[in-house]
């Protein structure tokens, strides 16, 4: 029980952590703010997650410490994370910064001239 | 003018604010009273509550945070150190040196065995004055033009 539940633990930290180097990749390589936000704020969030899974159950099950302040923090970061990116995204489009030259539309800007007129 | 008529839809970030503020302020409720036996304590506590506090100003706008809630924090600091010097000054009643504390173990409908330290109320009036403090600065700087 104790050995299945380490190599659980053990695979869901790696995954975190694999997680994160992915999300820190994608934030060096993708071309606009847009798609790098994307990946910063999509993929850290999962990965901070299954870490603080595997901390939380490494605890649990081979401590024998229930830690609540684990799972409070699991829902604190997956409520917040992705409202931290969408105001981030929504703040560089509101002040004007342009996108990759690879986009092919943008439905918001149409909308947004036709709501001043 | 477009930036502004897209700037008042604050629909998520008001929304999340409303149910993250609980979480915030039930934890920095449970830092206060961790802060005896476990890492926490007034200090922590009180900056805790206070960027709770700073949340519902980032998301809503001054006035209605002060209708929510009307706290005047420069008095909440006075209060704070008033319990601070008071809890310093009890001590006189039985003999004792100056911020001399004391505690005993009570039994508590719900709680059961409990430790009561009167270094609770201390760290009340810790509490209650890291919020004002750092209110007041805030509410401050966020007032001036």
């Amino acid at each position: 029980m104790i050995v299945i539940s380490k190599i659980v633990i053990g695979y869901l930290i790696l995954q975190g952590a694999l997680l994160s180097l992915i999300s820190s990749i994608g934030i060096i390589r993708l071309p606009d703010i847009y798609t790098r936000n994307h990946a910063a704020s999509k993929s850290a969030t999962l990965g901070i997650i299954s870490i603080l899974l595997g901390v939380f159950l490494d605890f649990w099950i081979v401590e024998g410490y229930m830690n609540a302040r684990i799972i409070l923090g699991i829902i604190f970061v997956f409520c917040t994370a992705p409202v931290a990116g969408h105001l981030i995204s929504r703040a560089a489009y509101n002040t004007g910064i342009p996108m990759s030259e690879k986009t092919v539309k943008d439905d918001l800007r149409a909308k947004k001239k036709r709501s001043v007129q | 003018m477009a930036n502004q008529k897209i700037k008042t839809n604050d629909v998520i970030l008001q929304t999340v604010t409303q149910i993250i503020l609980f979480i915030i302020i039930i934890f920095s409720i449970y830092l206060f009273f961790a802060g005896h036996n476990a890492p926490g304590g007034g200090f922590i506590g009180g900056l805790m509550t206070a960027s709770a506090i700073v949340l519902l100003l980032i998301a809503f706008d001054i006035k209605t945070v002060k209708k929510i809630i009307p706290i005047n924090y420069i008095l909440l600091t006075s209060i704070g150190l008033m319990i601070a010097v008071l809890s310093g000054v009890g001590s006189f009643f039985y003999n004792e040196s100056f911020l001399s504390h004391t505690f005993d173990h009570f039994h508590l409908p719900l709680l059961g065995e409990t430790e009561l330290a009167t270094a609770t109320i201390f760290d009340l009036g810790v509490y209650l004055v890291v919020i004002g403090v750092t209110m007041t600065i805030i509410q401050t700087i966020g007032e001036t033009e």
